[in-house]
């Protein structure tokens, strides 16, 4: 997890577009500013970025059902639960599915668990929105690959 | 019509606590009802599962802003609930 770069993932694990559906896992770091803040002396994984992790899990599913055509940008959380608090150095697996895809939006809903236990849900509204810049959607591929995401296989 | 218009306009109604009776065949989502683009899409999502159909809301926004649909035609309630009801009969041809 490269969480100062807000970039979740680790891993896909599964990734299957026909199903709409994808699983993801990520190691929290055992350091990070991020933990001297939240917080001094009791390092806590901000619920906020377990949503975080939900929704790129999601976001890539819905990347590819799109086949890469525009940006999913996080329009809506709705139901959001975080269940349980989560560490440096939790193991964290994510499951994001596509329940529609709508024109010019699609909506999702995300799981996340820890040593088995349910940790975070919700679900999840995107606006699917033109690429805002020509190195965004370049930069895809080499981030893909480094998380295990089957990008190109899906890109128009 | 009237029933694509009830579902409608129930669907308006739950999603944006709107009181239904103000909910018109006249109305505009967006000018009357004051509804914002996020919770159309909510909308949308409603419509598109209870009628099994795809609003094409990128098409739509595509021919306002080339200036070749009025906002009315997809936004005025009876007009939205015409095209539903087309998008439905194109479902079933």
């Amino acid at each position: 997890m490269r969480l100062e770069y807000f970039q979740m993932i680790d891993r896909f694990v599964d990734v299957n577009v026909g199903e709409r559906v994808a699983r993801a896992i990520c190691t929290v770091p055992l350091q990070s500013p991020v933990f001297e803040g939240h917080f001094p002396g009791y390092p806590l994984m901000p619920g906020v970025l377990l949503i975080e992790c939900m929704a790129q899990t999601t976001g890539w599913l819905v990347s590819a059902l799109t086949g890469f055509t525009g940006l999913p940008a996080l329009a809506g959380v709705k139901e959001g639960k975080i269940r349980n608090a989560v560490f440096p150095g939790d193991q964290l697996e994510f499951e994001g599915k596509v329940i529609h895809e709508g024109s010019g939006y699609a909506i999702g809903e995300a799981k996340g668990w820890c040593k088995g236990a349910a940790i975070c849900d919700a679900t999840l509204t995107y606006r699917i929105i033109p690429y805002p810049s020509p190195e965004l959607r370049a930069g895809l591929w080499e981030w893909a690959e480094r998380i295990n995401f089957p990008a190109k296989e899906f890109a128009k | 019509m009237s029933t694509t218009f009830d579902k409608v306009a129930e669907i308006i109604a739950e999603t944006c606590d709107i009181p239904r009776e103000n909910i018109k065949p006249e109305s505009h989502a967006i000018n009357d009802l004051e509804i914002d683009s996020l919770d159309f899409l909510d909308i949308a999502f409603a419509i598109d599962k209870a009628f099994g159909i795809k609003l094409p809301l990128e098409q739509w926004t595509q021919e306002v802003n080339d200036g070749k649909a009025t906002t009315d035609q997809y936004f005025v309630l009876k007009n939205l609930c015409e095209r539903i009801d087309e998008l439905i009969a194109a479902k079933g041809a």
